[in-house]
């Protein structure tokens, strides 16, 4: 299924992986009452803060995540990426780290979690990550710095 | 607590499988989503859509549940304050994520996809957040 004006675009694929993703939020929210938080969960895991559940769950969740998309990729005989170079890789993964706990969340806590339960801090930091991730593309691509 | 386990493994994977199937694992594609003054891909939209559609459907169901499914009590944020740290913080992470296109769930996710570029960004990640703990404490 394609979009009209949009050859790249995937909106089935999109729309069936977002249910999937709320599926998982819901699992975590109805099943043990938490929030599917990836960047909190991943901290806890490693002992560095974040969420309350215990650190064998946190660990189980992160454990999770790259087995649901080898589920996905076995599949489906291959999943696309294209990654930046590993300097990039790594002064993005700096940032995001710090980004994420000085906010308290990244996409799925504030994003998904937060968002849909209208909570203003979650609402007001996902169009504050959503401006300045929009803008960093278009600075990067303005000056050439077309990383990928 | 076998049931925390068990059912943190499930949400996981379902949660990973999401990802990869909606294209957050690809982070050119994540970027070209960001990218809504150039070649503007609008496939993560319906990634978003889909999931709070869902979730928003959860949440209507958490007040008529006494107590999690699998758990003694919700666990949830109480914060409701629009702190500098809150904005700051985020507005730091999309910065991050404008660069090369990977949030944290896609990051993990994507270390069975292109595991030495993903390995890169998941250890500077957690770098990251240590040195937000090692600066502030253990209070946070």
């Amino acid at each position: 299924m394609t979009l009209p004006g949009f050859p790249e675009a995937a909106p089935l694929a999109g729309l069936v992986g977002g249910v999937l993703i709320g599926l998982a939020a819901a699992v975590m929210l109805l099943g043990l009452g938490r929030i599917a938080g990836v960047s909190g969960l991943a901290a806890k895991a490693v002992g560095l803060g974040g969420s309350g559940i215990a650190s064998g769950g946190a660990w189980m969740f992160v454990i999770g995540l790259p087995l649901g998309a080898l589920v996905v990729m076995l599949a489906s005989g291959g999943i696309d990426a294209t990654f930046a170079s590993p300097i990039t890789l790594a002064i993005a993964g700096l940032i995001v780290g710090i980004g994420t706990r000085l906010g308290s969340g990244c996409t799925s806590g504030h994003g998904v979690c937060g968002v849909s339960r209208l909570s203003a801090r979650s609402i007001v930091a996902t169009l504050t990550f959503m401006a300045t991730g929009i803008a960093t593309v278009a600075i990067m691509n303005s000056l050439g710095l077309e990383v990928l | 607590m076998i049931r925390t386990a068990i059912t943190s493994l499930i949400s996981g994977t379902l949660f990973g499988a999401g990802l990869a199937l909606g294209g957050m694992t690809d982070p050119a594609r994540v970027r070209g989503f960001l990218d809504i003054f150039g070649d503007w891909d609008p496939t993560l939209a319906f990634v978003m859509g889909g999931a709070v559609i869902v979730m928003a459907i959860a949440w209507r169901l958490v007040p008529r549940l006494a107590e999690p499914i699998f758990a003694g009590q919700f666990h949830l944020p109480t914060k409701s304050d629009l702190t500098p740290r809150l904005i700051g913080g985020a507005a730091l992470f999309g910065i991050g994520w404008g660069i090369a296109g990977l949030c944290p769930g896609p990051g993990i996710a994507a270390l069975v996809i292109e595991p030495a570029a993903a390995a890169i960004f998941v250890v500077a990640m957690l770098a990251g957040m240590a040195a937000v703990r090692l600066l502030e404490g253990t209070s946070s």
